[in-house]
């Protein structure tokens, strides 16, 4: 077991987490103002293929970051427009987005690079050396395989719970998603809200799709999110929409995920092909603890509309 | 002269004029060029029954929705109300019977939300000032006579003192106007009577008030002027003197009032029957384990026992345990002699409860299906829909559901047509008929006539009433007491789950109920 | 007149308890007046279907225009992918439908797009959403080879087995999120989608080089069928077998279950409310868990399918994806068993035609995904078209077309439509 808790396994958590983070951060926004966003697996993978696209043609993996971030905007306005402003279903536009990411995304691959299935290696994010920090010992370790979009992503954390708990745009926000009729009442104005924070929700998705393709890995393949994106709300609805709660839920799979990793190597016995469940099994686990949807905003998935 | 005793120059603008003001929404006319003036520093009512238009009016005052034709003046000057804070920035505040606190925030939070913030860092980057938000609530509460706290969830309030909290939310933004639509639609008497203080005190502080009611008595209590609407237009107004010299002066304007609110005089109430038929309800030692009951009550045949208490003191878990949604940790129920405690629903519908739901559009209609199929809910296992699981007849169920429309006057376009296209009034129309259908020993009614217009009130009751006459029991849970008083023939009174009072409604003393509605006294009255 | 209290339980029939008079009014002989129209009914969760419903020309246009719309959308990937829309257009149709073995392929992916869209269009009907189709066609699959491969029984019998087994493994997938949904309120579509990992998972397992199911002459596959139990070939020469008779006798029993047997009402009115549902003593848990194992089954079936018919074993990677696809194929179809049969036609149209699009015309197969996505969106924008197109249209509306406002409006105003004259 000694084998197991190691520094590399910390590490490795903490860049399977960062994915499942950003991606659960989007979808709590987009839940506090009152819009269910289920399409972040695929803002995550129009993310992960912008940053790799942009990357391989200016070279520079910072304006891939950028790229993918743009993605995000898009991503998010698109489902913005189907759920707030044409008051479409959010489900089923959610998936929509799920279904017209995984597919362009894997259909452009071979229009761009004419391969099949997977990009050619670009130029990824450089880890940043800390002074002191990064020549601890043991420890030292992990700041050595962080790089500045690491940091950026922690602050995001508590960037967001701040906001979203802490000042009066968010609490505009989680009023509009708790009940859109009294917010309005109030003189918030709630499509102008949801509309951002559905955006916001794709650019968070975007950042963590981003992460995979040009952080942790340098390139892009087909489906390489793996259904993080849902993961991400598995740890949302577990976290009860808080944010630390969430936060934790993401790196507990983030660990189950190293953890897999490492298990296939370390145990023998067990098929690595029914290790790569653990995440999902993790998640359905979780959710079972979780009792109802009374800790929900009041008002999710209720189209506005002024009467 | 104004209630209040002060004088009103001829300059001083009024505080509110709307001329000419139509909406329309498709066929219906809720608005129909409607002249009003509200003088500041009054008390203006707007009476009307339900349907007749004051609440679309309002909301067009209240900038939430936009009228099709018409001014609107405040203070004197001509505004174009795009949304609720032009009118809140105009001084105009609302306070209406829902959707305007939330729950899972407190009171504090409520009360800034919204509130200017300008600038990024203020609204974005800036911790939340709470604590300057709280004293001035208890500041202000205080000065109008009531207290608050401003930390308390809004949701753990009592009714009352959640409307007190929307008050101090309108006023907070600076309304000099606040407009009050049907104030006192859930309060029991003691708290309306707070209520009521509560405004004369912010009479007296020069805020102009807007009452919408369909209640005579509270109008004229408190108004100065009265404006009736009928049918979407202005059917008349009147001054309201502080006092009259002769008690017949306020008979005569209170039946001009009602005459020109229903376009004519109140109908009469069929008289009771003095028939005894046996028990059709008999409960005993009912208990949920939580916090309902114990309690024991009776229903007879060819009688309607009216259920009265405060919203949230047991009605809905007592219908509850009566249709077999909750299950009893103690205590019995029985119909007709028949032990019913063990069943489920479906088999105490078998047995002859019928139930008409409190919330039509969470209980009784199904939004998503046709009026045939909102009409078989409840039918469907056995014949002569279903002999056999294996086939649910089509043609049998329209015939059926034809039937109800028409026994029950229901307009509908077709019946193949979403019950979404009928209006509120005929759905209800449609879920009574269609329990009625049932052949029931027991009908359980719940707020039957909430929100409905007179024409489909008045058919609820009679169907009610009907069924009594038959020799069925009735058990009418309202917040009405109007209606109460119009149609039961036995009252009891619930709080915090336990029965607390029992009256006839010949005998009954309003005063009394409301003492026993909010727990004044525990004396029983036979 | 007295009320009669006649005790249904003590006669031992079945006799629901009704008024004389609305029960006597239900057992009339047809007096010819009235026709009733074949009804569409719809879920809550797709809210504006029910308003189409009774307006057949209204589903067919909004079908046609759904679709218009998605491809139009789809036009810029043409020429991104360096193609020419009219090669395009010929490639896909002329190869899904310019002969007869064309058509008969055609009619083969329709197969499992059909079953696999059957099985969420009844999760949407109870308002459930059953996004982990394509983890239970897969097991579903999985479990048809593993019961061909190795239970010993006659050939026909043993087909009839593994389509009965493959339909129990999609239902064994659908139970989790079932139970979950039922009793812990679980969204489920996060659940079936994990399931759907896990289905992977399993299924790469059972036919890794070490697993416990792998052929031994074929990696990544089970051991082929023995011979008749594949089913049999209906169309000579071609691929079509009797897997389009087995959906479309599923296309009838969906049908018949949902608008013809009080199990079917049941299960439409808790899709249509929870509330009126609960409260007509239907029990939610009950109903809930029903309708996924049924939507289960059906995309095990769908799975067993394509294994049975097409291959003869299950390949790991025999679903490019028809559980997503299923998706758009329910919602385009409306959900109504029928419209599922054109939508999936449709769909089977872009599966078989996207490998002569992606010879001839170069474009990645991965297109049909996209169309798919689009499908949805616009089935997403479909009330708001509605609502664009009665604007449009003038006074004389058809208010149940649309959402009328005074729908929104309180009781109160909506009330108001029969005040006395």
């Amino acid at each position: 077991m000694s084998h197991l808790l190691t520094i590399s396994l910390v590490i490795s958590a903490l860049h399977l987490a960062l994915p499942i983070l950003m991606p659960m951060l989007g979808g709590l926004i987009s839940e506090r103002s009152g819009v269910m966003n289920i399409g972040l697996e695929g803002m995550m993978l129009i993310g992960a293929f912008s940053a790799v696209l942009v990357t391989y043609f200016t070279g520079n993996p910072w304006l891939g970051l950028v790229g993918a971030l743009i993605s995000g905007v898009m991503s998010g306005s698109a489902l913005a427009l189907m759920t707030v402003t044409l008051r479409g279903d959010q489900v089923v536009a959610s998936a929509a987005i799920n279904l017209i990411g995984a597919g362009l995304t894997a259909a452009l691959i071979p229009v761009i690079w004419d391969i099949d299935g997977l990009t050619p290696s670009v130029a990824k994010i450089p880890s940043v050396h800390v002074p002191f920090l990064s020549d601890l010992p043991t420890v030292g370790r992990i700041f050595r395989s962080l790089s500045l979009v690491d940091y950026a992503c922690f602050a995001l954390v508590f960037i967001v719970w701040w906001v979203l708990f802490r000042t009066d745009a968010g609490l505009r926000l989680r009023a509009c998603g708790e009940s859109a009729e009294s917010a309005d009442a109030a003189g918030i104005p709630v499509v102008r809200t949801r509309f951002f924070a559905v955006v916001m929700s794709g650019v968070f998705g975007a950042l963590g799709g981003a992460y995979l393709s040009i952080v942790t890995l340098d390139m892009f393949q087909a489906s390489m999110t793996q259904g993080r994106g849902f993961l991400a709300l598995a740890a949302m609805v577990f976290g009860k929409w808080r944010v630390w709660p969430g936060a934790f839920a993401c790196i507990a799979f983030g660990f189950a995920d190293a953890i897999a990793l490492r298990a296939q190597i370390l145990w023998r016995d067990i098929p690595h092909e029914l290790l790569i469940a653990l995440p999902y099994v993790l998640a359905l686990l979780a959710l079972a603890t979780f009792v109802g949807r009374a800790s929900g905003p009041a008002g999710v998935g209720k189209p506005f509309t002024r009467a | 002269m104004a209630k209040n005793g002060a004088s009103q120059t001829v300059s001083t603008p009024a505080a509110i004029r709307l001329a000419g003001v139509s909406k329309h929404f498709g066929p219906v006319k809720a608005n129909r060029s409607i002249d009003l003036t509200v003088r500041q520093g009054s008390i203006h009512g707007l009476l009307g029954e339900n349907g007749a238009g004051k609440s679309t009016l309002m909301k067009i005052l209240f900038g939430m929705i936009r009228p099709d034709a018409g001014r609107i003046e405040i203070a004197g000057k001509d505004v174009n109300l795009r949304s609720s804070a032009d009118a809140l920035a105009h001084g105009i505040g609302m306070v209406q019977q829902h959707f305007s606190l939330i729950g899972k925030l407190t009171v504090a939070e409520n009360l800034v939300l919204g509130r200017a913030t300008s600038g990024f860092a203020a609204r974005w980057v800036k911790s939340l000032d709470l604590e300057s938000a709280s004293r001035r609530a208890m500041e202000l509460s205080e000065r109008l006579g009531f207290g608050v706290d401003p930390s308390a969830r809004c949701e753990t309030l009592s009714v009352g003192a959640r409307q007190k909290v929307e008050i101090l939310k309108a006023l907070w933004g600076g309304a000099t106007t606040l407009v009050l639509d049907e104030p006192t639609a859930a309060l029991s008497p003691p708290d309306a009577e707070e209520l009521y203080a509560l405004l004369q005190n912010l009479q007296r502080d020069g805020t102009t008030i807007v009452l919408i009611s369909h209640k005579m008595p509270e109008i004229m209590r408190l108004c100065d002027r009265v404006t009736v609407l009928r049918d979407g237009a202005v059917a008349g107004e009147a001054e309201i003197p502080r006092a009259f010299d002769d008690p017949a002066d306020r008979h005569a304007l209170e039946a001009r009032l009602v005459r020109l609110m229903i376009g004519r005089n109140r109908p009469e109430v069929p008289s009771r029957s003095s028939h005894i038929w046996p028990t059709v309800l008999s409960v005993r030692n009912l208990s949920d384990g939580e916090r309902f009951g114990p309690i024991d009550l009776d229903v007879h045949g060819g009688e309607i026992l009216a259920v009265v208490g405060v919203e949230g003191n047991g009605q809905a878990q007592f219908v509850d345990l009566l249709i077999g949604l909750k299950k009893a940790t103690q205590g019995g129920i029985a119909l007709d002699d028949i032990d019913i405690t063990g069943m489920t629903t479906l088999e105490r519908f078998q047995s002859g409860i019928a139930h008409i739901p409190e919330d039509r559009h969470r209980l009784a209609v199904a939004d998503g299906m046709s009026v045939v199929d909102n009409a078989s809910i409840g039918f469907i296992d056995g014949a002569p829909f279903a002999p056999t699981p294996y086939w649910l007849s089509r043609k049998r169920r329209a015939r059926f559901a034809a039937g109800i429309v028409k026994r029950n006057k229901v307009r509908a376009s077709s019946i193949e047509a979403p019950v979404t296209s009928l209006s509120g009034g005929n759905q209800q129309k449609l879920v009574v008929g269609r329990e009625l259908a049932r052949a029931p020993r027991l009908m359980i009614a719940a707020q039957p006539t909430r929100g409905l217009d007179i024409g489909s009130t008045a058919a609820v009751h009679e169907a009610l009433i009907g069924l009594r006459d038959r020799g069925g029991g009735v058990l009418l849970l309202s917040l009405d007491l109007t209606e109460v008083f119009t149609i039961a023939d036995r009252i009891v009174v619930f709080r915090q789950g336990r029965i607390v009072g029992e009256t006839t409604t010949a005998k009954a003393d309003i005063d009394q109920i409301g003492r026993w509605m909010s727990g004044v006294d525990r004396e029983t009255q036979a | 007149m007295t009320m009669t209290a006649s005790d249904p339980k003590a006669a031992g029939s079945r006799q629901t308890r009704m008024d004389p008079v609305a029960m006597a009014e239900s057992l009339r002989p047809d007096t010819g007046e009235s026709a009733f129209a074949a009804q569409q009914m719809l879920p809550r969760l797709i809210g504006h279907f029910h308003r189409l419903s009774g307006h057949l020309g209204g589903q067919v246009l909004t079908f046609m225009l759904t679709i218009a719309a998605a491809l139009i959308a789809s036009v810029p990937m043409i020429w991104i992918s360096g193609s020419e829309l009219w090669l395009t257009t010929t490639a896909l149709f002329g190869g899904a439908l310019g002969s007869g073995p064309a058509i008969a392929e055609t009619l083969v992916q329709m197969i499992p797009l059909l079953i696999a869209g059957l099985a969420v269009a009844v999760a949407f009907h109870a308002s459930l959403f059953n996004i982990g189709v394509e983890g239970q066609l897969l097991f579903g699959g999985l479990v048809a080879g593993i019961v061909g491969a190795t239970v010993d029984l006659p050939p026909a019998l043993l087909m009839v087995a593994c389509l009965l087994a493959g339909m129990a493994g999609g239902a064994l997938f659908a139970l989790i999120p079932a139970l979950l949904k039922a009793y812990r309120g679980a969204h489920e579509v996060v659940t079936t989608i994990m399931m759907n990992f896990v289905a992977l998972a399993v299924s790469e397992y059972a036919v890794a080089p070490t697993g416990p199911f792998v052929a031994a002459d074929q990696p990544s596959a089970t051991e082929r069928v023995p011979a008749g139990t594949q089913l049999p070939i209906i169309w000579e020469g071609t691929r079509l077998h009797a897997g389009l008779l087995v959906a479309l006798g599923a296309v009838a029993i969906v049908l018949w279950v949902l608008y013809r047997t009080p199990l079917g009402f049941r299960m439409r009115l808790m899709g249509a409310n929870h509330g009126a549902a609960r409260a007509s003593g239907v029990s939610i848990e009950r109903m809930t868990i029903f309708a996924l194992l049924a939507s289960g089954a059906l995309g095990g079936l769908a799975g067993a399918v394509q294994v049975l018919g097409v291959y003869g074993r299950f390949y790991s990677a025999f679903s490019p994806g028809y559980g997503f696809d299923a998706i758009a194929v329910a919602l385009l179809g409306a959900l109504s068993p029928i419209g599922v049969v054109a939508s999936g036609f449709f769909f089977a149209v872009l599966h078989a035609g996207s490998v002569p699009l992606q010879a001839i015309a170069g474009i990645s197969r991965e297109m049909v995904g996209v169309v798919s996505g689009l499908v949805v969106a616009f089935v997403a924008a479909q009330p708001a078209m509605l609502r664009l197109l009665s604007s449009l249209r003038k006074p004389t509306i058809d208010d149940s077309l649309t959402e009328s406002e005074s729908e929104q409006q309180p009781a109160e105003t909506s009330a108001r439509m029969e005040m006395p004259s």
